[in-house]
């Protein structure tokens, strides 16, 4: 009993998730329409609570819970903070948006809740099982949301496209699990390892089942080939909602990544860091390859985190601590960055409704100079070009993948940055130098503040976030390195 | 006067905060009040430039020529190994003077040619003088890298907001192409870091890379010098970049951006890859003589008379390649010189372009011609930097050539007689182009009207012809402030090359 309570209150964040989960489902249910504003705005804040209590101190820096199903370590504090943190925000502009559409209703930030819930099992999964729960708690959240504009044909369109090719990734999943449990006897995280590193490099079973296993995962970040199904999802789905894809989905399915190749297979770096390497190849190109052709701001933001899933992939293929703390460095700063332009593409509105398209940006450096000065910063930083913060991130991820003999990779991914830069330079290139078209009304406060306070960020506060996210992202990483 | 604590981070960081200080101006203003910020951000702009120039004289008048070593350090340590280190010797500190130097005659050409978002316009300029300073100060490599690439952005908004028709073709072309070369080099210096386990720029001038390591780390940072510089075939960014860019944003380009790839190779490949720059030496000669003889004869054919003077620049950047690396003391302190009177030179040329252009609205030669009857001074002017363009003696131009050509002449007699038949070419270009505006009839009857120089434009141009012809009397001006850190680096070279023969070199 004593060992239930203290399992339970290791877990503070999650029970107070569920708990905030059950009483605000009920307020939404019974308050109705009247409800859903202060619901939400309810579960902005229990979010952010969560995230404080995510950062509380783990004894002896590693803690498992309930048997070794799920583990406390300060990775999985990295990946509850930044993932709870980027729900929130999400969230926060969602609200802003659903009220202007006239569209609030309690489930929405309910659907949010539990796919923060299912992230927060994700980061901290210590077994197949947990791994799996995880991952399906959240997904299916984010299925309903892509669909939750229900008068939208294309909205409910990309939320039953990313249902199905969701649905068939949990099977590769499934069964890539399986594979490692049949062959390695274990569903815990320790017994795969003890059974991948008594049977030498690792037999066939097993490697086929950690293919299988990233294939599944894979759809999650979006790698290429397993992207399809993101720029329709992206584009159909409601921009609050895009916002919430791109950021915390990918930072707990990154962190979960790293938590099975670092764990128990690493020790088959060797054979993992080719499927990863391919991966990360095909995300950077295609990515801004198919980035390039794209109109519409959110496909193109689609394809930029797909490119951006592979840069982070480069720290994750050299399978070293500074590539996972390179990794998560990236991630860093990818959720901030993309938390700043999904603010300034919700700020993309007309009288007659929200535009989507890459050419309605025209002119708005002198509609409104300061969202553009933001916009261009976020741009320039995502883009890679220092002295940005992105840059530096770049900087890390190359920097592991030189000191991890991958020299070619990282020219690889220097080259892309190029094409990369080509897409995000378009996009200024339309907010600088073209005439003024109609302008938007004016952004409310939740859009100023989080495109205005992500961009100063990127620059003169890049002096003390970058060290600090630095410093934090090492102690995350040692936490996979204690044992090996 | 002595011991102003950090120096070189007040010349380096002044601009930024004029920049800072308009952009507040802009921010905060109330709706009646933009069009005064609009009036005034000139004369601030001039106002910020000039104190920056004061404040670089002072740091030269505090630099100790003598003295090889780099002075006025600064290092403040900032996490992972970064470090916000600044030191100048005697081949960056000029290079500063120079960009000082040139900003303030850019903000005064500006006044009253740029016509919409003059704020803004000011704004990047201010950004891009301390960024440029910056890259002449780093003492530390990913400082350097960090302002070096830094630079594109706002370079890349000046082309193309302020930019003629094409400007959007220019600024990509001109941002996507330097920005492949800096990507290359990017790698390199993370290698660098890697194998060296230091990024301060001190350390790594001291560190002998494997030979076969240095020749890759030598092309990765070609790639990017010579697309700066830029190098023939490297260089077709360079004439759209250039036409395209207000008047202003050509000098800077011509004047002190080209400048970082000569001052790359200079700090970074001959030093810190002696036997690799040996080895590659061949290749730039061939690639530097090619540059001469061939943009001289483009630039022969160009219509357009910024284009023109784009193709001249090409070729005279080919006179610094080849000083760079005859790897004597003479190429050096040839290629040093270059670079400098080549700021001064290409600058005032485009400057005399921006003069009739502001007046015609066009920059076709054949749009000209009789100038001369009308803008008498505007003829002389024109006149001594076409002859300083072609290296006449008494200009600062001919000390360049001639000290480069001696300093290859050592090395390569061929490479120095290719070197020399480019320059009767240039002589070809430059006094086709002068007859061409300047004499004959006036057959364009738009022309009637056109004005002398005004005051303003001869404030700009005064400073420029003093300098070109104080260069071209007292060489030793430079030459002693360049000459001791010219020789710790040849002593360097050679060092590096000795450990290489006597086959002590495996590290790394």
């Amino acid at each position: 009993m004593a060992d239930l309570v203290s399992n339970i209150t290791a877990m503070a964040p999650e029970v107070f998730l569920v708990v905030t989960a059950l009483v605000l489902l009920l307020v939404g249910a019974f308050g109705g329409r009247r409800m859903a504003g202060p619901v939400n705005l309810a579960i902005v804040v229990a979010l952010i609570i969560a995230a404080g209590l995510a950062l509380r101190d783990i004894p002896n820096g590693s803690l498992e819970l309930f048997g070794g199903a799920l583990v406390l370590d300060h990775l999985s504090t990295f990946g509850k903070f930044s993932a709870l943190i980027a729900s929130a925000l999400s969230l926060w502009l969602a609200h802003g948006y659903l009220k202007t559409e006239n569209r609030l209703s309690a489930e929405f930030g309910i659907l949010v809740l539990f796919a923060s819930l299912g992230m927060l099992i994700m980061v901290s999964a210590n077994d197949l099982l947990s791994l799996y729960i995880g991952v399906e708690m959240q997904s299916l959240s984010l299925y309903v949301l892509a669909a939750s504009n229900r008068d939208s044909l294309r909205s409910s369109e990309s939320g039953l496209k990313y249902f199905v090719l969701g649905a068939l990734s949990s099977g590769l999943l499934l069964y890539g699990a399986s594979l490692i449990y049949g062959f390695s006897g274990s569903l815990r995280f320790e017994g795969i390892a003890a059974a991948a590193t008594g049977s030498g490099s690792g037999s066939v079973g097993l490697i086929v089942g950690i293919v299988f296993l990233l294939c599944g995962l894979a759809f999650k970040i979006s790698a290429v080939p397993f992207h399809m199904w993101t720029p329709d999802v992206y584009e159909g789905a409601p921009t609050p909602v895009t916002t919430f894809f791109s950021t915390a989905p990918k930072i707990a399915a990154m962190v979960l990544i790293a938590r099975v190749l670092f764990g128990p297979f690493h020790h088959l770096v060797a054979d993992w860091q080719q499927v990863v390497i391919a991966l990360s190849v095909l995300s950077m190109c295609i990515g801004y390859l198919g980035a390039i052709m794209q109109t519409n701001i959110k496909r193109l933001m689609a394809y930029s985190s797909i490119a951006n899933m592979g840069y982070a992939l480069i720290a994750m293929a050299s399978g070293t601590v500074q590539g996972l703390s390179g990794l998560l460095f990236y991630m860093g700063l990818y959720l901030i960055t993309t938390l700043g332009i999904f603010a300034c593409i919700l700020a993309m509105r007309r009288s007659e409704g929200m535009v989507e398209q890459i050419d309605d940006l025209a002119g708005l450096s002198r509609a409104k100079p300061g969202l553009a000065l933001a916009l261009t910063a976020l741009l320039f930083s995502v883009a890679g070009i220092p002295p940005l913060a992105g840059f530096f991130g770049k900087y890390f991820v190359f920097m592991a993948a030189v000191d991890a003999n991958l020299t070619w990779l990282a020219i690889l991914g220097a080259v892309a940055s190029v094409v990369g830069a080509f897409v995000y330079l378009r996009l200024i290139k339309i907010v600088w130098f073209d005439e003024p078209a109609e302008p938007f009304v004016p952004a409310s406060f939740a859009q100023i503040s989080l495109a205005g306070v992500s961009a100063l960020l990127m620059l003169p506060g890049a002096i003390w976030l970058l060290p600090a996210l630095a410093k934090w992202s090492q102690i995350a990483a040692a936490a996979m390195f204690v044992h090996g | 006067m002595s011991d102003l604590p950090h120096l070189l981070s007040l010349i380096t960081f002044t601009p930024l905060i004029g920049a800072l200080l308009l952009v507040m101006f802009k921010a905060f203003a109330r709706a009646d009040d933009k069009a005064v910020v609009e009036r005034n951000a000139p004369a601030v702009a001039l106002v910020t430039s000039l104190f920056t120039f004061v404040l670089s004289v002072m740091a030269l008048i505090e630099f100790n020529p003598a003295d090889p070593t780099f002075q006025l350090v600064e290092d403040v340590s900032w996490f992972a190994g970064f470090h916000y280190r600044m030191g100048v010797d005697g081949i960056s500190i000029l290079l500063v003077l120079l960009t000082t130097f040139l900003m303030p005659l850019c903000f005064i050409a500006s006044m009253g040619t740029i016509k919409s978002r003059i704020t803004e316009y000011m704004i990047a300029f201010l950004v891009l003088e301390s960024l440029m300073i910056g890259v002449f100060c780093a003492l530390d490599i990913m400082m350097f890298y960090v302002f070096f690439e830094a630079g594109l952005i706002p370079m890349y908004l000046i082309i193309g907001v302020w930019g003629g028709d094409n400007r959007v073709y220019a600024s990509f072309k001109f941002f996507l192409y330097t920005l492949l070369g800096s990507v290359l080099m990017l790698i390199a210096v993370i290698t660098m870091i890697n194998v060296a386990g230091t990024s301060n720029m001190i350390e790594l001038l001291h560190f002998d890379f494997a030979p076969g390591l240095q020749t890759w780390l030598w092309l990765a940072f070609f790639a990017s010098f010579a697309v700066k510089l830029p190098m023939w075939p490297f260089h077709t960014w360079l004439p759209d970049a250039h036409v395209q860019a207000p008047t202003a944003g050509s000098v800077v380009l011509a004047g002190v951006l080209l400048k970082m790839g000569g001052y790359g190779f200079i700090r970074f490949s001959l030093p810190m890859f002696p036997l690799a720059s040996q080895y590659f030496a061949p290749m730039v000669f061939a690639l530097s003589v090619i540059a001469i003889i061939y943009t001289s004869l483009v630039a022969f054919r160009q219509t357009d008379m910024k284009k023109l003077i784009a193709y001249s620049s090409v070729a005279h950047m080919g006179f610094v390649t080849m000083g760079l690396f005859a790897l004597n003391f003479t190429g050096l302190q040839g290629a040093m010189f270059q670079m400098l009177s080549h700021g001064l030179i290409s600058g005032a040329l485009f400057l005399i372009v921006g003069v009739i252009y502001d007046r015609m609205h066009t920059r076709e030669i054949a749009a000209y011609g009789g100038l001369v009857h009308r803008m008498p001074i505007y003829a002389a002017i024109f006149l001594l930097f076409t002859m300083a363009n072609v290296g006449l003696p008494a200009t600062s131009g001919f000390i360049g050539e001639i000290l480069t050509l001696v300093g290859v002449f050592q090395v390569n007699t061929w490479v120095a007689f290719g070197a020399t038949t480019g320059i009767i070419f240039s002589a070809v270009y430059a006094l086709n182009l002068y007859r061409e505006v300047m004499y004959g009839e006036m057959t364009n009857p738009k022309l009637a009207k056109i004005t002398d120089v005004t005051r303003k434009e001869l404030i700009i141009f005064a400073p420029l012809v003093l300098g070109t012809l104080i260069l071209g009397v007292l060489p030793n001006l430079v030459t002693d402030i360049t000459g001791p850190a010219i020789e710790a680096l040849i002593e360097r070279i050679d060092a590096g090359l000795a450990l290489a023969a006597s086959g002590g070199v495996d590290i790394g």
